[in-house]
Parts: structure tokens; sequence; C-alpha cells
């Protein structure tokens, strides 16, 4: 309290500079880590003494890490509400108030609008590194023999590039936009749980750190499967992968939790199930599986870092474990964990496109039915991962059919755009433009995911290329694409400014043209017998891969104009957006630019049907809408 | 849309010191880690027509003029005579190399006993100490020397447990307990090949298998035939 | 004439049968006979027929979803620079119900054709160690061992022979019996259609009639170490004197080492080396 009070701008620099802020953050985490890595070289047990052959020591490493970690948080201040409240005093949510300007954005904040924000930047910083990451591993592929990356560098670029977009990712809706929109499009003035929902952004900040780390301890041959024993084998950078993943399957459960408190329990009065907004509906699909999906992963890493440092041998066949059983509890998490990806990505276009095409949702309730379903179905389908393993080979009729059928639910999304752009006014902004583009990429990616369904035919693609453009289609092509028409769609509100819309369209027909110049030609690769993560592959197989590599760093430089327009844009530019500049009705719009600390001044009472488009009547979903001051 | 910034020439160059310091950051990240890799060394040529030599050798550790970590690996003897730290080789097409193998390291055993047998050599014999041999104890075996790509295994015998004097940290010289491997094999056309051991060797590790085992500059290398 | 709401679904029906009648015969007459993975065995050219049905059943449904994005994204569009509204449908309980069961329909009938075409001799995939697509008859069993990073195989009705490549007659029906001795790596034979995952400790069999004499790719299919991209081979079908010619070779060069090898078994389980050296 009297920190808060305090005149900072008068006292002098080294005085500002302590505190709990982002730069002790990193010196604690500093010392955390030394901390630990000098604790783990003390330990010494029977167990853990075949390090003086390996010249490596795991049980410092995750000490470190582990200790890395609490500092971090501890120099954040996230012990200090915890602890105030320990000792007796008054509970409080000034935190979001007390710091000023761009100071919220790089610190513990609990404004839900502040995380959103930081969520964008620092996810958005992450999944450049995996591009670039991408970028190395095509440039690798230009040529069919290792040429610049030796053979274990490859591999520990693919598992970064890879670990980094299915970890990061999966909070790469949720993490901007959920938390920025959620609270305004159901009428909340916060998030239910508002310090959890700071603590799932900088886990994640803290997990991404951590996996870059992966290099300077010999990187990791597993991809972002990390199966065993190869796992098990692996240098020190492992221990990165294993610490990343498990940092990411705890912000995940907190964010799922978070959500679905906030959702179900925060909702404006009026606002009752059948007229929650269809992004919201997805936001909680998703959040459900990250509930039940992730601490599989974190348990299942658990056993791994076990096996690495404490020497039992969960996953060891020798010894009376099994890989099968990792490949199994991966799946269960990592099946899942794909429709974590995909389905706020079916959010985001049916909420997008009543806007743009001028119409109601068309099938609101078969579109929620079809999230759900997705979601319900999705623990049904893991051992499809596995049908080439010998495992359970005679349960794959069943795996067949559940696989299969997660395409009815998939479709309706599909049913449910094709009858909200039916007889509409569609308008091509941006955003429109990256949810049709979500349309014709998904579309292919669900059609070529049914020959990996299918056992035959997926005899011969499972684990080739064509897998690797499957999921790329649905993943970069799905959740990719809407994650760049939220960011051309909320960003006049989020940020009070309008991006440059050329710049805008340039970078989407530069992206969905290089995207599918990419990414098209690797399923004939695969279909031609390339497997994934290779180094080498066969000389006829260059000029394929040529074009596609060629194509992918068009693809990289679609996202510098993304870049140049988005700092242009903020930085530069800055021109004031419209409060709603694409005239949607739903809530999150009808709130002034900058959205007020507290969002609403009254709570709103939702007393008409969603998405009130269409000729007949133009009236707001919410009356009184009389918000802001 | 014509918007006037004030100070742009400050803004831009901001900007581009941020973005320099980025590339600079990516540059370390790439030169430091990604593009360490142990330089060719290359076989020697011999009298013979279209013959060189390659003269190697396998310790259990290396010593302290090597780069860690202190792994089991292999070195190679360069064109000045010196050991050096490295299994990137590059050997003439269409050729005979003649290997010669000074083999420090004990014996692990083979996980696949077959591949105790040569393959792929000039008369699917080799050399040990002199002596032909056509096949040897796999459980004997402390290295091989193998380039499936070429159907190549040559499997190195280890020193004896109790042999006297053994050498602990490389450069071994000729005093030290060792075996002698020799052997020849033809290259074909030009290529780059990759050769590793095939002997769970790797000690501490879940297999015998991590560490210098999927390290290039241990026991693993790739073989330039040019 | 006035663009009525049923000339627009109409127009678009009749576009998407235009267009599914020129794309489905091309898809089942031209690209099908070059689906992968060709015609190198049994298993592979039912793979093909396999592949084709998929791509044929998915076609017209390709042509409907393209052709009517295609259609809206042109004709209702807004003209002008004004917001214009568009209609005010929320849903259809009959097209909703149409789309419900078509898809389903659609869905039954891959699942039930996959099974079906699986059930024949398992489709050339690992089927784990009691299969439940059994061999057509006589098999010449060929055990492949995966390690890092190679695949050698065993030939236990010739004395337990081990060699470095694969050979196999031509016209004869092999079931492989895929294995590793560490990591987790998968037989790909790409030619032959035939792909089962190498577990440490377990036996997957994998059923596949071989055709006529050629030559097939050999890779590891799963990611397994250091040179995982290395992991390929060239294997070979020959006829059956060129196979026993063959066979008498290898046994020759096997000879010295044979007294070291252990019996022949589904699976071998190789110490944890924990200490080496």
């Amino acid at each position: 309290m009297t920190i808060a009070a305090m005149p900072r701008r008068t006292s002098p620099l080294l005085r500002r500079l302590v505190g709990f802020n982002l730069i002790t953050a990193v010196v604690l985490g500093a010392i955390g880590y030394y901390l630990g890595w000098w604790l783990g070289h003390q330990v010494s047990v029977a167990a853990t003494d075949h390090y003086a052959d390996t010249n490596q020591n795991d049980v410092a490493l995750f000490l470190a890490y582990g200790l890395a970690v609490v500092g971090f948080l501890t120099g954040l201040g996230f012990l200090n509400y915890p602890v105030s409240r320990m000792l007796g005093r008054p509970a409080s949510v000034a935190a979001k108030d007390e710091a000023d300007g761009w100071k919220r954005y790089v610190s513990l904040c609990t404004d839900h609008k502040v995380v959103g924000l930081q969520y964008l930047i620092g996810i958005g910083f992450f999944l450049l590194v995996g591009g670039v990451n991408a970028m190395l591993i095509r440039v690798e592929l230009l040529r069919p023999t290792p040429n610049i990356w030796p053979a274990g560098q490859y591999l520990t670029l693919v598992g970064l590039h890879g670990s980094m977009m299915m970890g990061m990712m999966t909070s790469g809706i949720l993490g901007p936009f959920a938390n920025y929109v959620v609270p305004l499009m159901i009428g909340a003035r916060r998030m239910a749980f508002p310090r959890i929902e700071a603590l799932t952004f900088w886990l994640l900040m803290a997990a991404g750190v951590i996996l870059t780390s992966a290099v300077f301890y010999g990187g990791f041959p597993t991809g972002w499967t990390g199966y065993e024993p190869l796992a098990d084998q692996a240098n020190m950078g492992m221990d990165s992968y294993i610490v990343f993943f498990a940092l990411v399957g705890l912000s995940m459960t907190l964010l799922g939790f978070n959500m679905l408190a906030t959702v179900f329990s925060m909702r404006a009065p009026g606002m009752g199930w059948g007229r929650l907004p269809i992004f919201v509906w997805s936001v909680v699909a998703t959040s459900a599986l990250n509930v039940l999906a992730a601490p599989v992963l974190v348990t299942t890493l658990t056993m791994v870092a076990l096996d690495r440092t404490l020497q039992t041998t969960f996953f060891l066949s020798s010894s009376g474990g099994s890989p099968f059983l990792y490949e199994n509890l991966f799946w269960v998490f990592g099946h899942p964990e794909v429709y974590i990806l995909a389905i706020p990505g079916f959010g985001i276009v049916l909420e997008l496109l009543p806007v743009f095409a001028r119409k109601p949702l068309w099938g609101y309730r078969l579109a929620v039915s079809g999230m759900v379903g997705v979601a319900l179905l999705s623990f049904f389908v893991w051992q499809h991962h596995l049908f080439m393993s010998g495992l359970n080979a005679n349960l794959r009729p069943f795996y067949m059919l559940s696989t299969e059928l997660i395409s009815l639910p998939t479709g309706f999304t599909f049913l449910c755009a094709m009858g909200t752009v039916w007889r509409g006014r569609i308008r091509y902004d941006v955003p429109m433009l990256f949810c049709l583009g979500w349309v014709f990429n998904f579309f292919i990616g669900g059609l070529s995911g049914v020959f990996l369904s299918d056992v035959p035919s997926d005899t011969t693609t499972h684990g080739s290329f064509f897998t690797m453009a499957h999921f790329h289609y649905t993943i970069m092509g799905g959740l990719i694409f809407t994650f760049f028409a939220a960011i051309y769609y909320w960003l006049p509100k989020m940020a009070g400014v309008q991006l440059n819309q050329r710049l805008g369209k340039v970078h989407f027909w530069l992206m969905f043209v290089s995207f599918n110049s990419t990414f098209a030609p690797l399923f004939v690769i695969g279909a031609l017998g390339q497997p994934r993560r290779v180094v080498s592959y066969p000389k006829d197989l260059q000029f394929l891969n040529q074009w596609v590599s060629v194509s992918a760093f068009v693809l990289g430089i679609s996202m510098v104009v993304f870049l140049a327009n988005f700092v242009w844009s903020l930085v530069f530019a800055r021109i004031p957006a419209d409060p709603n500049p694409w005239h949607s009705s739903s809530l999150e719009w009808q709130v002034p630019t900058p959205v007020p600390v507290h969002n609403f001044d009254r709570i709103p009472v939702i007393t008409a049907e969603l998405y009130p488009y269409g000729a007949e009547t133009t009236a707001p979903a919410a009356e009184p809408l009389t918000v802001g001051s | 849309m014509v918007v006037v910034v004030s100070n742009f020439g400050k803004k831009l160059a901001a900007t581009g010191l941020v973005l320099g310091l980025f590339s600079a950051g990516l540059a370390w990240y790439i030169g430091g880690y990604l593009m360490v890799t142990p330089d060719s060394v290359a076989s020697a040529a011999t009298s013979a027509p279209a013959t060189s030599e390659l003269t190697l050798q396998t310790v259990a550790g290396l010593g302290d003029a090597y780069s860690q970590p202190t792994w089991v690996a292999y070195l190679v003897k360069d064109a000045h005579g010196v050991w050096r730290q490295s299994t990137n080789f590059t050997v003439p097409a269409n050729s005979t190399v003649r290997v010669t193998v000074l083999q420090y390291d004990g014996a692990s055993g083979l996980r696949n006993p077959f591949l105790a047998r040569p393959e792929g050599v000039v008369g699917n014999t080799i050399e040990v100490d002199g002596k032909a041999v056509q096949a040897i104890d796999p459980a004997l075996a402390s290295h091989t020397f193998a380039i499936p790509g070429m159907h190549l295994v040559v499997p190195l015998e280890g020193v004896a447990d109790d042999a006297p004097d053994q050498c602990e940290a490389a450069p071994c010289g000729l005093e030290k307990a060792h075996r002698t491997i020799t052997f020849s094999f033809h290259t074909g056309s030009r290529g780059r090949f990759r050769w590793q051991c095939f002997v769970p060797c790797a000690a501490g590790f879940i297999h015998g298998f991590g560490g210098p085992m999927q390290t290039i500059g241990y026991m693993d290398g790739f073989l330039d035939v040019v | 004439m006035s663009s009525s709401p049923p000339r627009h679904g109409r127009r678009i029906a009749l576009y998407t049968i235009i267009a599914s009648l020129i794309t489905t015969p091309l898809a089942a007459l031209v690209l099908g006979p070059h689906l992968p993975p060709g015609h190198g065995s049994r298993e592979a050219a039912a793979q093909v027929t396999d592949n084709t049905v998929l791509t044929v059943v998915m076609t017209p449904i390709a042509c409907l979803v393209l052709v009517y994005f295609a259609y809206a994204a042109i004709v209702f569009r807004q003209r002008g620079t004004e917001i214009e509204e568009g209609a005010t449908t929320r849903g259809h309980a009959g097209i909703q119900t149409a789309w419900i069961v078509s898809t389903t329909a659609i869905v039954l009938f891959l699942a039930g054709y996959g099974t079906w075409a699986l059930l024949q001799t398992g489709s050339g995939s690992g089927q784990g160690p009691v299969p439940m697509a059994s061999a057509d008859g006589a098999v010449l069993p060929v055990q492949v061992i995966g390690q890092q990073w190679e695949f050698t195989y065993r030939y236990p009705t010739y004395g337990g022979l081990e060699t470095s490549t694969l050979v196999l007659p031509a016209h004869t029906q092999v079931e492989f019996h895929v294995t590793s001795l560490d990591a987790i790596h998968s037989f790909w034979a790409y030619d032959l259609g035939v792909k089962a995952d190498a577990n440490p400790g377990a036996d997957n069999v994998a059923i596949v009639r071989t055709g006529d004499a050629r030559s097939f790719d050999v890779r590891c299919a799963e990611v397994c170490g250091l040179w995982h991209g290395y992991m390929a081979d060239t294997g070979q079908v020959v006829d059956s004197a060129s196979f026993a010619t063959w066979v008498a070779g290898q046994r020759k060069a096997f000879a010295p080492i044979a007294g070291s090898m252990p019996p022949y078994r589904p699976t071998y389980q190789p110490d944890p080396q924990r200490r080496a050296g």
C-alpha cells in the first residue's frame, strides 16, 4: 500500500527499478536458476551417480528451471497477495489500478484487457521464433543431403518448431482474444480469477524461454511428440522440452478453469446459454478440453522426468515399462489438444461471418452442438495416431469409425458457415478474407484427414509428409488464419488504432497463396514416400522440396508484411479506430474505445436475440446500452 | 492517407536498432549452436594408384585438449599427423580407402550380434593386430565403424579388461594398450554418407545410445565421397 | 428475371452437378491409377483402390462446398460502399436434417468400407502380435529388426539367417514380424504398401503378397534419433530361382557369425546398458 502511494515519477531511477517488476523477476529468476543448478550438484544418491559417465546432470537442470520459474513469478509479485492475506491484510482487487500507462503491460496486471494484449505480444513473439525455426528447416531441405545443419541440430529445429507451435499456440486464441473479449461479450467487469489469468500468461512466457534454451543443452531429437525411449536417451535439451510442456499444461489447465468459471458465473442478466455468442461457446468447449486433457500431459511428463532423473522405468520395455504407455498417455492429451487448437477457430469464423455477411448466424444450435460434439468425440479418437504401432490393432475399426464420426460435428460448422453467407451482403474486409481463407484451408485439411482416418490409406500416409501437410492445413490454415482474422477484427478495440487495410489485404493474399503453395505440394511429397522429420530425402523429390521451401520463404515474407503493418499502424500512424468499425452488434463493440478499466458502468441487461443483422431489424442485442462514462 | 509523423527518423532509427539487435541475437543463436560441426579431414594419398589412407583412433574419453563433454569418441589423424576430434572424413570417389583404427577402448558388446561380422570390406575380412578375421565375438565388440548406406560394417574388438597400461583420455600413444584394426573398402560414386558406431557404448545413457552415440564429433559423422 | 431465392439454390445445384460430373470420372480414371503407393504388391494395389474410392466419394463433396462458397462469394457480395443488410434466415430444419443424415451416411459408408478393406489381409499395416486379418495361405516369415539406425532382416525358415538387405521372392505371401532393439522405429516398405512400427519388446505383424520382380524403398517412418533421416535402404523382389541363389550366398557369408547369434525369437529384449565401456 505504501509503495503504491509513493510518488514514483519524481523518485530517482534506481529507486524506480526496485520493486516487484519484470527486472526483479528476471534477476530472481537467474538467482533461482543458479541456486537450483548448485543444489542439483549437491544431490548424490545411488540412482543418480551415472552423471559422472553422461557428463550431464538432469536433476540439476530440473531444479534450476523449477527455481528459476519460482523466482521469476516471485519477482513479478505473484506471492504478494497470498502472503498479505496470510498476514491478515484485507482482500483487494486493486492491483490492476496501481500501475500506470505502459508499465502495466510489462508487469503483473490483473486487468483482463492488459493481459489480453500481453498475450498478443508475448505469443506473437514466440510464434515468430517458431516461424524462424520453420524457415531454418526449409533452408536445410533445399538439398537432399544435410548441408547446413548437421543431423542432430536439424532434429532439434524440428522439435523446437513443433513444440513451440503446438505448445504456445494452444493459447493462441484463448490467451489474447478470449481473455480480452469474453468478459466484454458476456457483460462482465473482469475474469473470475484475475490473478490466475495473469499467472497463465507469465507461466507461458517462462515456458517459451525455457524451450528456446534447449539449444544450450544439446537440443532434443524427438520432435514435439517426445516419444519414449528416445526421450530417455536424449541430451539435457529434453529436460527443457519437458519443463516447457509441463508449464504449458499448467497454464492451459488454469486458463480453462478460469474461462469456465467466468462464463458459468459472470454472464450479464438475460444472457442465457441460448444467447451466448458463438465465440464464447467455442471458448467453453475449448476450456473443457483444456481442463480435462492438459493434466494428463503434466502427469505424463512428470513420469518422463522421473525416468530421466531417478531412473524409474515407466516407459522402458526392458525393465517392465512400456513405450506404448507413453504413446497412449501422450495422445490421450494430444488428440484433444489438436481440437484445442481448432475449435477457437470455428468460433471466430462463425462469430465474424454474420458481421461481414450482415446476416444472423445460421443454425446457432447446430453450431453449438458441433463444437460440443467435437470436444466430446475428441477423447475417443486418440489411437488413430497408433494405427501402425501394433497396439490394440483389433480396435482399429472402432477408432476408424470414431475418427470419421468427428467429421459430423465439424461438418456442422461448415453447414452453419454456408447458411450464414446464404443471401448475405458480404463485405470483403480483411477479417472476412481470413475467415474465408479458413473455410478453404480447413476444408482441404478435413478432406485430407479422411485418408489418415482410413487404415488402408493410412498405411502409406501415416508418419509421412502427407500427415504433416494435413495438420498444417488444419492448424496453420485453421488456427493461424483465424488468429489473424481476430487480430484485424479486434485490434481496433484492443489497441484503439486501425490497422492499415491495404497492407492487410496484401498480407492476406500473399499469405493465402504462399500457404497453399507451401503445403499442397507436401501432400504429394508425402504420398511419394518422404517420412516426417528427415534431414535427407531421395534426389527425385528435390524439385518439389525446393518449390515448398521457396513458397515457405514467401510465407515468411507475408509475416514480415504483417509485422510492418502492425508496427506502422500501432507505433507510427496511430489512426484512432472507430468504436465500432465493423458495425457489429456484439457487446464488446458497444463500449467506448479505449475500454474503461471496469468495462461497464452499469452491467447491461440482454433483452434481444443475438446477431440481429438482416433486412428486418438493426436493433442492437443488448438494452440498455448506456455504457461508458 | 497521408500521415505526418513527428520525429519519424528517430523512431525509424530506434526500430532499426531493435531489429538489428534481434537479428544479432538470432545470428548468435544460429552460429553458437546450430552451425557447430567438426571440420572434415581428408584421407591421405598413398603411392598406390587410387588408394588413400585414413587413420583413426577410438578412446574411452577425451582429454583436456578437446572440446567437452569428455565422452567416448573417435579421433582422426590429420595431414600433419595431429590427432583431431573430428568424425567428418573426405575420401575420393571410385577409389580404395585403407583404414587403420587404433582401438583403445574396452568392450561393451553388441546388441545385435549380427554386426560382429565384417561386411562390405575388401575380401570380407579385417585384420586385427595383423591377423585376418572373418567375425569377432559380439560380446567383445567395443565399437563399430559402419556405413549403412554402403552396407559396410567393421566391428572393432575391445581392449581386454585386465590389459596393463590402459589409456584413460585422448590422445593415446602407441605405448598404451590397444588393438590395431585395418581394412579397406571401395568408394563408389560421389555422395554424402553417414557413418556410425553400433555398439551401445554411451556409458550411463539408456540402451547405451544417448550422448556420444547421437552427437556428430563423437560416435557419428559424415563420409563425403568427392 | 429477378433472382428469387430458389434460383440460387438451383444454380448452385446445377453447377455442383456439372462440376461433379466432370471431376469425379477424372478423379476415378485419371488420378486414381496414379494414387500411392502403386501396384508393387497385392496390399499396395488394394490401397490404391481404397484411395481411389475415398477420392471419388470426396470429389462431389468438394465440388459442393467449393462451388457453394465461390458462388456465394461472388453473388452475395455487397455491391456498393454502403452497409447493406442480408436476409434474416436463422436456420432451416429440413436442410439441417438432410445434412446430418447425408454426412452420417457417408461417414458410416467410409468406416464400413475401410473396415472391410482392412479385414482382407490387414492392408499391409502393422497388426500387433496376433493379426486380426490373417494370411491367406502359406507365408514366408521375415523378421524386421529395427535398431538405431538400420533395419536388419532375419529369415527363420532359413536357419535364422540375418541379412542387412531385404530380398523377397516374387508372388509370395510374406509375413513381416517387426520388432526393435532400442527406440521406436517404423518399417515402411513404400512400394509394397507396408508400414509397421518397430517397438522394443513387441512383435508387430504385417502381411503382404509380393508381385513381379522389382526394387522397393525401405524407410523409417518414426523419428528415432540422430540418423532417422538416413535410415533408408532399397529392397528387392526377385524370382524364386534368384532368391534361392541369394539365400545360399547369404548363408555362406553368415556362417562365421551364425554360432554367436541368439535363436530366432519374436522379440529380443537387450539389457539396458546403463553402464557401458
